[in-house]
């Protein structure tokens, strides 16, 4: 009678053990999937997405305070990886319209206050004070922070050319 | 016949039931006439587009460099007749989109001056290394549409010690015959083109494979390379597309080359007809790539055939040389079933243009798409054994990553599928659709991880920045602190007399 209760009293004891261990051990922390999610994103904390940087956009994402689509700068791509991650349809729509967009320094308009320099996220802008600024295309993220930076208003966004390499054929229709 | 069948276990392709080479084929080659203006353009193969070293103004020659090659992978590109720079900048390319590209427009004087060329009499007993050289500065490229440099190429075979080349007599695809044309008409160059080739490569035998539908081109090869043992003329089957290397590399050496693998890894180098033609007249006529043999054919064309053109020729002037009997409802350049379909004529040719299409309504109509009915047509045409109808169906649906997972990467292109679909889907298309959208998407991630680096740099450079402030404000406070103690120091510290 004893040894059996002993038995099933010391296999519990153990296997609960184990378990508060593994649970201790392996414990996913509320916002690792944000985290996950933080990593996939630009990294540049631009804003155009309305919260404070990528990680609250991440954390809004997780939450399912925000869409998939919440992300300007990480265009198409980023929103259906977002959504395979999380398991959300998508909803292009909202995105597909605007398409991807750079900034642009008016050069007849610039004045050389380096002021954009700053706002840049990403050092996308070159140019020192009293030498007309440039935008490296590679480097822009269309975030738009300096276009508020810019005092004689010289910098705007405008969509990135279409070029022969990143042309696309059409969906052809199936009907 | 046998080894196709048993390779692919079945019959890849298609054999379209009228393949439209003839009669262009059977007439006589035309020179064209110099037309008014050339748009030479700069980005002509796979690679670094060539830098121009002429400017606006300047008088150039035949065969005068207008254009350096760029990088390792890159091509130059030569005057095709003499002139004035009149123009450098972008002119619409032979492309559907009707984009811009770069290219250089020299009004010619019509007095085609040729710049002096030195050829080699013996370029067989010139170092491979030197036999590579002339080829790069000559320009030239893959003339069979993949339009990869032929110097770089080479000099890959070298390195993986290709034993076999495999040269492309193939032009598979329905209405063109310029490489045809160039086997009937410059044998004896195409042979002599291929020794040099060989010698480059260090290659010690050359298949040349030539589809059989083209009897004349046939004997005449063979009428050429009689004297040399190391380079076999082997008829093959004419089947769409046999001209593909790795098609042919299969039916010819009987070697499968590995999905996403070049045709090198498996000791083969595939080489056009007329590319080989090409390197001929470089290295014993030094004579650079810029004019080609064009079939013009197609049901709108009055007097079809084949034309000695200058690259950067315009289409309109090219289409004017042979008479239009209607107005074309559709121009191509390139074949029926891999060609682009040009925006207007006022494009420039190419040097791995082969061919220009006019064609009528009648040619292009085509009826429209139903639903599938899971014939399976496609999957047994497809020469890449890929599913066709699955991929399709995924692409439809916009699961690009499922598109992806059933090999669209290894989709040729080639048109079959669609071609022998009963239920006339646009299936050539929306792969070329997925294919773009998968490497718009690839690029984009590039350029996230590009931009998520700029932006922890400059993170770093601020809090660094920040940092070396603070510390130096500390310092100059510590410092001042000194000062105020020692100044208020009594006596004693005052500098000695
Ligand atoms: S799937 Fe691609 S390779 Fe296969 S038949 Fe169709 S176009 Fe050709
Ligand atoms: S050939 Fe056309 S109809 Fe037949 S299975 Fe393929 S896609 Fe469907």
């Amino acid at each position: 009678m004893l040894v059996p209760v002993v038995i099933l009293t010391l296999l519990g004891l153990m296997l609960g053990l184990m378990l508060g261990y593994a649970a201790r051990v392996f414990a996913v922390e509320g916002n690792e999937v944000a985290a996950e999610i933080a990593a996939m994103m630009p990294g540049t904390n631009c804003g155009q997405c309305g919260l404070a940087g990528c990680g609250a956009a991440a954390d809004a994402l997780v939450a399912g305070a925000a869409p998939a689509t919440v992300c300007p700068g990480g265009g198409a791509p980023l929103a259906q990886a977002i959504a395979a991650k999380l398991g959300l349809t998508l909803d292009l729509g909202g995105l597909a319209d605007q398409g991807p967009k750079i900034a642009e320094v008016q050069e007849d308009i610039c004045i050389g206050c380096a002021r954009c320099l700053k706002g840049c996220p990403t050092d996308a802008i070159v140019g020192a004070s009293k030498q007309i600024h440039g935008v490296l295309h590679q480097a822009c993220t269309g975030c738009g922070a300096c276009v508020t930076e810019c005092p004689t208003g010289a910098i705007g966004l405008r969509p990135l050319p279409q070029t022969l390499q990143d042309w696309n054929w059409a969906s052809p229709s199936f009907a | 016949m046998g080894i196709l069948e048993r390779l692919n276990g079945g019959r890849w392709g298609v054999h379209p039931h009228d393949d439209h080479k003839r009669p262009a084929a059977d007439t006589p080659l035309r020179v064209m006439p110099l037309p008014a203006k050339l748009c030479v353009p700069l980005l002509q193969h796979v690679g670094a587009p060539a830098k121009p070293v002429v400017a606006v103004g300047d008088s150039v020659l035949r065969g005068q460099l207008i254009a350096a090659a760029q990088g390792a992978v890159s091509a130059p590109v030569h005057a095709p007749s003499s002139g004035v720079v009149t123009a450098i900048g972008p002119v619409t390319a032979p492309h559907p989109s009707g984009l811009p590209f770069d290219a250089i427009t020299i009004t010619l004087d019509g007095e085609d001056r040729a710049l002096e060329a030195a050829g080699v009499d013996d370029p067989l007993a010139l170092e491979p290394a030197e036999v590579t050289r002339r080829i790069a500065d000559a320009g030239i490229v893959g003339l069979g549409g993949a339009t990869f440099p032929s110097a770089p190429k080479a000099q890959l075979g070298r390195k993986l010690e290709v034993q076999t080349l495999v040269i492309n007599g193939g032009e598979c695809e329905p209405y063109l015959s310029s490489d045809d044309s160039v086997m009937r008409h410059r044998a004896d160059d195409v042979i002599d083109g291929v020794r040099i080739l060989m010698h480059a490569v260090g290659a010690r035998t050359a298949l040349v494979g030539i589809e059989d539908n083209k009897p004349e081109a046939i004997a005449a090869m063979r009428e050429a390379a009689r004297a040399f043992a190391a380079i076999r003329i082997c008829p093959v089957p004419a089947r769409y597309p046999m001209g593909s290397d790795r098609q042919l590399v299969e039916v010819l050496t009987g070697k499968q080359v590995p999905a996403g693998a070049r045709t090198a890894s498996i000791g083969v180098l595939v080489n056009n007809v007329s590319t080989c033609a090409a390197i001929h007249r470089a290295l014993r006529h030094g004579e650079a790539l810029y004019r080609r043999i064009v079939t013009v054919n197609g049901g709108a064309v009055a007097a079809p055939g084949n034309v000695l053109a200058p690259v950067g020729v315009l289409v309109e002037d090219l289409l004017a040389f042979v008479g239009l009997k209607e107005a074309p409802a559709r121009l191509v350049m390139g074949g029926p079933m891999m060609g682009l379909a040009l925006p207007h004529a006022q494009v420039p040719t190419v040097k791995a243009c082969g061919g220009v299409l006019a064609l009528t309504a009648a040619e292009i109509a085509r009826p429209a798409p139903s639903a599938c009915i899971r014939c399976g047509s496609c999957v047994k045409a497809c020469p890449m054994g890929l599913q066709p109808l699955e991929i399709a169906a995924r692409v439809r649906a916009g699961d690009y990553d499922g598109a992806a997972s059933l090999q669209l990467d290894d989709c040729l292109a080639c048109g079959c599928c669609a071609y022998v679909c009963p239920s006339n889907l646009p299936l050539v298309q929306s792969f070329q659709h997925a294919k773009g959208t998968l490497w718009a998407r690839a690029q984009q991630k590039k350029r996230n991880a590009l931009t998520r680096e700029l932006a922890d740099a400059r993170r770093e450079r601020l809090e660094r920045d920040a940092r070396e402030r603070a510390e130096a404000a500390a310092k100059r406070k510590a410092a001042r602190a000194a000062q105020q103690a020692s100044a208020a120091a009594p006596g004693g510290q005052e500098m000695p007399s």
